[in-house]
């Protein structure tokens, strides 16, 4: 299997551990990918929020880079995931929209690829397949899978359910860990207003936090560099600032799933998250 | 509780244009109320997003265009999905943004970070063809006149590896600002 990869800006420097991860685990599935060349940014949600037309186009560039590599294209971002995604679906439902931004990129998107979420693409390896490469069970490991906002809306470009997804729960079965019942899984956790807002982003992921904890589960996986960041981090302030006293590693499903496979603990980055992940992995022996 | 007097200097295009741009049938709202049962922002609104449609359907410019909801929305699209008259109400708050935006409407409270945030978001893809983190972060700190908010979260990124003090720009720089500029121009014509 190829795929070209669009990495995203924060993969380069928050998100490190998300690309480590998904680098190794893939290359050990034996999905061999292709950085599309001189990637630019998808805009993320400044550039919606500011011009519908700079939204496509800014993608659009990518989407004709990655075009040029003849294979198609996977993002393990989920905020890249759903620009390129969306911007994809509409030039390709909209020939004249598209001719205008192929005009501004002066980089012609035909529309001959498609764009992949990254569990996408790991679930079509097949989960017989993933079993069979597990060599240290996730066993002990409850699981809360967090999905957030963008991979499951809308659904023009939705990988699953948008209220009730799976994907995440039936990787990570697979490699030994068991995944709990909890309502907030497609909860948005108000990265977008982090920075600029973060009162009210506190109370968000304190709601997510809760939920998790109160189901029983010792840690949360998700696919998302920006919700990584945000109940990574913001995990230490929600319990200064509200008392609570939450432990919840905050993986990206790629790094279980290259525990469960024996992949060296290095190449994962299990070492640079805010909340400690020692103690939770132990489990795993 | 604020009266709003329905008179003849309200915008009666108003909901004509909002439909157009975003696309969607705005006049379908039927007030329900399920947008802003299922919003995870709302807590922090001073207008509900059922609210926000029915001023639009009533063409209440002024009112919409200068509520903070528009610029706080987080855009997770819950409300669209579950809008029984197949509405995006995330794309019409996305629309709402974006006109007070090109009106040069200054937005109010919580709202003028967001904006401060998105600008320089767009600025250092303009300059940069990526968003360079850091750079982003130390000018939003300086603008917002809090320059060491968030200093020993840098740090610690900083020693893991986690934030890198330049950027790997992609080749095509001239290409991006080219993209910018070409799409300010083409707005300018709608
Ligand atoms: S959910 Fe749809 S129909 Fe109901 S109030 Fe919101 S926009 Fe109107
Ligand atoms: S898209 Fe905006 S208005 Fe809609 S539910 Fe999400 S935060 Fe609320």
């Amino acid at each position: 299997m190829k795929f070209a990869y669009y990495p995203g800006c924060s993969l380069e420097t928050s998100g490190k551990e998300y690309d480590l991860s998904t680098r190794a685990v893939s290359k050990h599935l034996g999905i061999e990918l292709t950085e599309v060349p001189d990637w630019s940014c998808c805009g993320a949600t400044a550039g919606h929020s500011t011009s519908h037309l700079l939204a496509l186009a800014l993608p659009a560039r990518n989407l004709a880079l990655a075009e040029k590599t003849g294979l198609d294209v996977t993002a393990p971002c989920a905020a890249c995931y759903q620009r390129l995604a969306l911007a994809c679906h509409e030039l390709n439902h909209n020939p004249q929209l598209r001719e205008k931004v192929n005009e501004i990129t002066e980089r012609p998107f035909h529309g001959k690829i498609k764009v992949i979420s990254i569990l996408e693409v790991i679930s079509s390896v097949g989960l017989e397949q993933i079993r069979a490469q597990v060599v240290k069970p996730l066993k002990g490991l409850k699981i809360a899978a967090y999905y957030g906002c963008l991979l499951v809306r809308p659904r023009a470009i939705q990988i699953d359910d948008t209220e009730n997804p799976q994907i995440i729960e039936q990787i990570m079965q697979a490699a030994g860990a068991e995944p709990v019942d909890w309502p907030h899984k497609t909860e948005c956790c108000g990265a977008s207003l982090a920075v600029s807002n973060e009162e009210v982003a506190i109370p968000m992921v304190s709601r997510i936090l809760k939920a998790a904890a109160l189901s029983g589960a010792n840690c949360l996986v998700c696919a998302c560099p920006l919700c990584h960041f945000n109940l990574d981090m913001r995990q230490l302030k929600v319990n200064r600032l509200q008392g609570t006293n939450y432990h919840l590693p905050v993986f990206y499903f790629t790094q279980l799933l290259g525990v469960a496979m024996g992949l060296n603990p290095q190449d994962l980055s299990l070492h640079t998250h805010f909340v400690d992940t020692g103690q939770v992995l132990k489990l795993v022996g | 509780m604020e009266i709003i007097r329905l008179n003849e200097s309200e915008d009666r295009d108003f909901i004509e244009r909002v439909s157009r741009e975003s696309g969607q049938a705005v006049e379908n709202c039927y007030q329900c109320g399920k947008c802003t049962a299922g919003c995870p922002v709302a807590f922090a609104y001073d207008l509900m997003p059922h609210q926000v449609m029915r001023m639009v359907q009533m063409g209440l410019k002024e009112e919409v265009l200068r509520c903070q909801s528009i610029w706080l929305c987080a855009s997770c699209v819950t409300c669209t999905v579950r809008c029984p008259r197949n509405i995006d109400v995330a794309m019409v708050m996305d629309t709402l943004r974006i006109m007070a935006r090109r009106k040069g409407m200054v937005p109010p409270g919580r709202g003028r970070n967001v904006a401060l945030f998105n600008n320089n978001f767009l600025g250092s893809i303009q300059k940069y063809g990526r968003l360079f983190e850091f750079a982003t972060m130390a000018m939003f700190n300086l603008k917002t006149g809090q320059p060491f908010r968030e200093a020993s979260t840098g740090l610690t990124m900083l020693r893991r590896g986690k934030l890198k003090l330049s950027v790997t720009k992609p080749r095509g720089l001239e290409e991006i600002n080219r993209i910018f500029e070409k799409v300010r121009q083409a707005e300018k014509e709608v």
